[in-house]
């Protein structure tokens, strides 16, 4: 089953639904209950969930199809029409690595081998390899929790300061960024919600002190994901 | 919140808190976490309250959030959120799989819990 992370409701997401005509349960999660409930800091993200109802693998990246490996990063700028800081955004993902023929491996292993697959973890295991919580975690889901609230009630001044915060405390959720940064008007058509940056022709007017391809290069986009591990 | 419980607490509304006070059942529904005569609980883990426990049915949720380790965050006199809790210190604090109740894009309600007998892979994206 699917879940799309989004704050504004469903029409965000209708037409990839619509397109992708699933036969699997597709689910909207406005409140970004993912996060809170199974860890989920990025997306794409899975968790397996065996016929007991037992978490077998908590959150990670996860993939629907193998991906070739990403030309390098020079190929991959595209036509010169685009704008520079689409440019700059596609040379940064072309840097993200992307385990999705190990994962699809494990996923069909544990499909067909089921509790006797080495890639269902214990319970130990599962909590161990969930992501970390202390406070300032859970502090970022409660401001993340009023930032959306105060969005969808037309406070978006109110919200930013919550969704900033939520960055601040939890800085390698990125499902909190990546939510708050597609909200902001910085680009046109359809890359808009992708844009995520200052806009090109007024940039301080951007509300939030990072954006996709400046933290991005912070952390490296080889580490945006990790690494798929058995 | 095992089978031997009954239905499981559903995590269906948000964490928002209104109040200065909060009852029982706006609790479990708020986080998921069950109030049982032991303390809170979620699956075999249960968290002992000692004075944090309810009152005639309602609880401090301030005094509740500093005994399961969740954040408090005050946005107005009217509106503050309860982040989850971090006993744990893991996003997970059981393998149990938590009941997850949102609805799917004609708007109606689905429960995770629906799916028992299947193995489940729960993909989260976004249009972003």
């Amino acid at each position: 089953m699917t879940i799309c992370l989004e704050a504004t409701g469903p029409e965000a997401g209708r037409p990839y639904v619509d397109r992708a005509k699933p036969e699997h349960p597709t689910l909207i999660d406005p409140t970004h209950r993912m996060d809170d409930l199974f860890g989920v800091t990025n997306i794409p993200n899975s968790v397996w969930i065996d016929e007991a109802g037992t978490i077998v693998r908590p959150a990670e990246p996860a993939w629907p199809v193998v991906r070739e490996p990403r030309p390098p990063r020079d190929a991959a700028v595209p036509a010169p029409d685009l704008p520079e800081h689409l440019r700059e955004l596609a040379a940064e993902a072309a840097g993200i690595v992307v385990d999705s023929g190990p994962y699809l491996e494990a996923l069909h292993d544990w499909a067909e081998q089921g509790s006797r697959s080495q890639f269902a973890l214990a319970p130990d295991e599962v909590l161990a390899r969930s992501q970390p919580r202390g406070l300032e975690e859970s502090a970022a889901a409660a401001h993340f929790e009023l930032g959306q609230h105060l969005l969808v009630s037309g406070d978006p001044a109110s919200a930013r300061k919550h969704f900033a915060e939520s960055h601040r405390l939890q800085p390698d959720n990125w499902t909190y960024r990546r939510q708050a940064w597609s909200l902001e008007p910085g680009g046109e058509g359809p890359l808009a919600r992708f844009w995520q940056g200052p806009s090109e022709g007024t940039p301080g007017d951007w509300p939030y002190p990072g954006d996709w391809v400046k933290d991005i290069r912070a952390v490296g986009a080889e580490n945006y994901y990790p690494r798929f591990r058995a | 919140m095992g089978p031997a419980c009954g239905r499981r607490a559903a995590y269906t509304s948000p964490m928002l808190i209104t109040t200065s006070s909060m009852t029982v059942a706006e609790f479990e529904a708020g986080t998921g976490w069950e109030l049982k005569p032991e303390g809170a609980c979620r699956a075999a883990l249960c968290v002992p309250l000692g004075d944090a426990g309810p009152i005639d049915g309602t609880l401090d949720p301030q005094r509740l959030a500093a005994r399961l380790g969740m954040a408090f965050v005050r946005h107005s006199d009217t509106l503050a959120a309860l982040g989850p809790a971090t006993v744990t210190g893991r996003a997970l604090t059981t393998a149990e799989a938590p009941e997850l109740v949102l609805d799917d894009f004609d708007g109606r309600e689905f429960r995770l819990s629906s799916l028992r007998g299947e193995k489940v892979v729960l993909v989260a994206w976004a249009p972003y």
